[in-house]
């Protein structure tokens, strides 16, 4: 597009001349502003010069930022999670001190410096003026701060400092609920408002600490101070207080969490137990853990290395990013899918003779039971865990029908629980296999797929949802943590809502079937998991072991858990809820390298289903940290 | 072989002919070097920030450079283009911005964005596009109609909201207007009817706007709150003196009591650092950039690059000006940073792009023969 051209002759040379008459005059317009700028840096700077000295030097008033109190964290029943806690630490100004070696030295004696805190300590002093105060040790003894105040006078320019810092009182048991806050640094401060935290010097890092940092942070306030010279302060002028974080009170049971981190014992692993009528967690255990009060005051590099190299991997929560085969777990959404979609029904008998064959194809399909188990119906099938009858089923559902129904349960995709870094795990289809491994789908992998065997894969967190869904007869609520947010001036409660979905219900007589199958795992005479109702527990326990495959085995190979080394014995599963009839809680358990489902994590499904039962605690029912149920199961740990 | 050859080639028609204005080149380094070391000294030592800016302003000789390529007869075909471009991404800020308050950021994912800086080159080059080709002087009618080409821009940024820009960014098409040699009886009456504006302008105005309006012409009626920082930049500038307190001394600054002290207020910082002596070479640098910058535009050889670079010099001008009257008290605080000296990425880019068309004018301006 060219602009129009004009109809006149153009005279370039007086298009030139005006162009460069305007230039100057414009650069003349230039130097008048500079003179005019210039006469004003001269006014200021020379003849008001003495004035504004005068003020530099009284210049006395100072915006000072003040922290906010961060928000404590607690458990459905007031059982403090996280908690400030008042503390010490020492500090020094460079300025007030004469020989800075001989203090440090002399400080030395009655105070534990370690070659950390002096490093930090130099480090810092680099940074800042020699009028500011730096901290040279956080959270002193009681014994070193009396220490201190008896020889104060011989330590001109030390002081000792109050703050808060945070405190977690069960250690290792919440870790990965709660994770943990840590010091704030650069990177931190790309995700908050950087103004509201000038003051602040902690972050929510990993955790409930860090997905609800925005509540619990709070804002921080300011004071306008009057200082000297030196910036030190004489007298608060005026404040803007701060505003405390807000409480959170989780949907964990503090109780029930500890009976669930002691059922698990050593072994590496996952608990969750849900409440399958609100989608509260009440427990959430990955098993090994860490102490989460190692990083509040700067974890030593010595020790992080040895989280981070540990093979067992303590910082890593298996409960909602531990990816592990379903196993036979799977089996009760599977005899579900069939009833509803019509390819069985309670009449239908599947001879079990050890092995399941394609058709043309060679290869069996073996029973865990080597002669097979007979004749069985869905509800036996589900009992004794009959892996004849689900091969069976799934090739006549097809995979792609199996995708689409437990699509509904939740699996292959996040739950959406209010903590970062959940997996989604994987729900086999034919466009998954296309996508991920570039191949067709082929038949024997929907025959595995009925034991929840190949592909599949699911966390802890989705298999108690599940099982909650299975429990709450196909309604399904958000798994979530946050219980309430309680204003901590007002102590106003807000319970936040949150969505619900509901899995397709054909038949309920269907639902009952299947659940009547899990009784059978647990009370039935030939139940797999029998074992744990021998003492004949006063009310009904719905579930279903698992055994998810570590190791694959050869076609005729056997497997022998006694010959395996341990880190390739098969991982343990088990999923129940209870009472049957009217669950109140919906749970699954892995122990990694457990072995057998029944025998290993059914046991310890029946110690967390106990706890919850056999001593409830009421909903409204408030208890402390001291209450002898938290220090009892404290102690067990 | 070959391929070592071609390079040769290209880096023979990179470097041989003279596409840089040396001493312009020498006086930019100067002031960003001078810049640097009261940045040191703003930012508390941090030789991480130093590092940052300096990278920044490779990253702007990049730009420079590679722009100072592109003749001007290029540049000038793309014109009606990047002109477009601004005002579209400057309709996407108002609709999907990022900003805290103000919406003016684009998210490009691995940077930011602010799109108004576009227009502060797009806006004269399209002024210099429209106005190069029509009658000397510009008939009325010319100059009302392009004055659209300045007022479109102008008002999408004042809706961010970002009054100094938008003013800064019709500033810069204005110069061109002048430069183009509109008559000096269109343009009193031109200022005589912004004056007569003025009070609708006012009203139109948003509230931290109109603040900072009123706080200039009485700083002491709230010297704690909005008055704080052009108490506190008066007093760190004054007690400066004639020598100043000496570098990293400056008890204003490092006391934290000024305000954006390595970003607006870096002049604060320097004045106070440095007295007197030190804003004089400052100041001094800048008049040598936009002596050498005119004489650059006078001897371009066709209308639009010598309307383009004329206006562009210009606008460093003003940007030099507000910052400085705004440090001293003589202007309302607007967020307008000290060219080539402040803190900051986005403008020293943009800067450093505008100096780099100024560098192609120059490099043009013994081979374009005729005017069109």
């Amino acid at each position: 597009m060219k602009p129009r051209r004009t109809h006149r002759l153009r005279d370039m040379a007086r298009e030139r001349e005006g162009f460069r008459s305007r230039a100057l005059s414009a650069f003349a317009i230039v130097l008048v502003c500079f003179v005019v700028l210039i006469w004003r840096f001269v006014h200021l700077q020379i003849f008001q010069h003495e004035e504004y000295t005068t003020r530099s030097e009284s210049n006395r008033v100072k915006i000072i930022p003040r922290p906010s109190n961060r928000g404590l964290i607690l458990d459905r029943h007031g059982v403090v999670l996280a908690d400030n806690w008042p503390a010490y630490r020492l500090e020094i100004i460079p300025e007030q001190v004469d020989d800075l070696a001989d203090t440090l030295e002399r400080l030395a004696d009655i105070i534990e410096l370690g070659q950390d805190d002096l490093e930090k300590f130099r480090e810092l002093r680099m940074a800042r003026h020699s009028f500011q105060s730096i901290p040279l040790r956080l959270q002193l003894e009681e014994v070193e701060v009396a220490r201190f105040s008896v020889n104060r006078h011989a330590f001109p320019g030390v002081n000792v400092v109050a703050y808060q810092t945070r405190q977690y009182p069960f250690d290792h048991s919440f870790a990965h609920v709660i994770g943990y806050v840590s010091r704030l640094d650069r990177s931190d401060l790309n995700r908050v408002d950087a103004r509201e935290y000038v003051a602040t010097t902690h972050i929510g890092k990993s955790g409930v600490e860090r997905y609800y940092e925005a509540f619990l942070h709070g804002k921080g306030g300011r004071q306008q101070v009057e200082t000297n010279a030196q910036g030190r302060v004489i007298d608060v002028l005026e404040s803007e207080p701060q505003r405390s974080g807000m409480n959170l009170h989780l949907t964990i049971d503090a109780v029930l969490q500890l009976a669930a981190v002691e059922a698990l014992g050593d072994r590496n692993g996952a608990v969750v137990a849900l409440d399958p009528a609100t989608g509260e967690v009440l427990a959430l255990v990955s098993a090994p853990s860490y102490n989460p009060n190692l990083f509040v005051n700067g974890i030593s590099t010595r020790d992080y290395r040895a989280l981070l190299d540990s093979p067992d991997q303590p910082l890593f929560n298996r409960a909602l990013q531990g990816g592990y085969e379903p196993g036979s777990t799977l089996k009760p959404f599977m005899a579900l899918a069939g009833l509803e979609l019509g390819e069985i029904d309670r009449n239908t008998i599947v001879n079990s003779i050890g092995y399941y064959q394609l058709p043309d194809q060679a290869r069996r399909y073996h029973d865990w039971n080597p002669g097979g188990h007979g004749p069985v119906d869905v509800v036996e099938a589900l009992a004794q865990s009959v892996n004849v009858f689900f091969f069976r089923l799934a090739v006549d559902l097809t995979i792609d029908r199996i995708h689409d129904y437990l699509d509904d349960f939740g699996f292959g995709a996040p739950t959406g629980l209010d903590l970062y870094g959940e997996i989604s795990g994987v729900l086999p289809s034919r466009e998954w296999k296309r996508a991920h491994r570039n191949l067709p789908w082929f038949p024997g992998e929907t025959v595995i797929l009925g034991i929840g065997q190949g592909f599949m894969v699911t966390t802890p967190l989705q298999l108690a949802n599940a099982t909650a869904a299975m429990a709450n007869r196909g309604r399904m609520v958000q798994p979530h943590l946050l219980r309430a947010v309680e204003n901590p001036q007002s102590g106003v409660l807000q319970y936040p809502e949150y969505p619900s979905t509901t899995v397709p219900i054909l038949d309920a007589e269907n639902w009952q079937l299947v659940i009547q199958g899990m009784e059978g795992v647990v009370h039935g005479v030939r139940g797999t998991a029998r074992a744990i109702a021998a003492d004949d527990p006063p009310f009904r326990i719905a579930g279903k072991s698992g055994t998810a495959q570590v190791y694959e085995l050869k076609e005729g190979e056997k497997y022998n858990a006694e010959e395996v080394a341990e880190h390739l014995r098969d991982h343990a599963l088990f999923i129940a809820f209870a009472p049957a009839d009217a669950p109140t809680i919906a749970l699954a358990v892995i122990a990694e390298h457990g072995g057998g489902g029944s025998s290993v994590a059914a046991p310890i499904a029946r110690k967390v289903i106990d706890a919850w039962l056999k001593a409830p605690i009421a909903d409204d029912q408030v208890i402390s940290f001291h209450d002898p149920k938290v220090q009892l199961r404290r102690e067990m740990r | 072989m070959i391929a070592a050859q071609s390079l040769q080639r290209m880096s023979r028609r990179m470097f041989n002919r003279p596409r840089l204005d040396w001493p312009l080149v020498g006086l930019i380094m100067a002031t960003v070097a001078l810049g640097m070391v009261i940045l040191y000294s703003a930012s508390e030592g941090d030789s991480q920030l130093v590092i940052k800016q300096g990278v920044r302003f490779l990253i702007g000789l990049a730009v420079m450079f590679v722009i100072s390529h592109l003749p001007p007869t290029q540049m000038r075909h793309l014109t009606p283009f990047l002109y477009v471009v601004g005002i579209v991404l400057l309709l996407i800020v108002a609709f999907a911005g990022v900003g805290t308050g103000a919406q003016r950021w684009l998210n490009l994912g691995v940077a930011r964005f602010q799109p108004s800086e576009l227009l502060k080159l797009s806006v004269p080059m399209m002024m210099a596009w429209y106005l190069h080709s029509r009658s000397y002087p510009p008939s009325l009618r010319t100059t009302l109609s392009s004055l659209v080409i300045v007022v479109i821009p102008a008002v999408l940024i004042y809706q961010q909201p970002d009054l100094g820009t938008a003013i800064l960014v019709a500033i810069s098409g204005l110069f061109v207007l002048f430069l183009s040699g509109l008559s000096w009886r269109l343009i009193i009456s031109l200022a005589v009817a912004a004056a007569a504006l003025s009070p609708i302008l006012w009203n139109a105005m948003h509230e931290y706007q109109k603040n900072r309006v009123l706080m200039f012409l009485d700083p002491e009626a709230d010297p704690l709150g909005r008055g704080w920082n052009i108490i506190q930049s008066k007093i760190a500038v004054g007690s400066g003196g004639l020598t100043g307190k000496g570098w990293q001394q400056g008890t204003q600054a490092h006391l934290e009591f000024l305000p954006e002290k390595s970003t607006d207020f870096i002049l604060a910082t320097f004045a106070e650092e440095f007295g007197l002596m030190g804003v004089l070479v400052l100041f001094s640098l800048y008049m040598l950039i936009i002596w050498r910058g005119l004489v650059i535009a006078m001897a371009a050889k066709d209308c639009y690059s010598r309307l383009l670079s004329g206006a562009l010099v210009l606008t460093f001008f003003v940007y030099v000006a507000v910052n400085a009257g705004m440090v001293s008290g003589l202007l309302p605080v607007v967020g307008v940073p000290l060219p080539l000296v402040s803190y900051g990425g986005t403008s020293m880019v943009s800067l450093m792009a505008g100096f780099g068309v100024i560098m192609s004018i120059y490099a043009h301006r013994k081979f374009i023969s005729s005017d069109r």
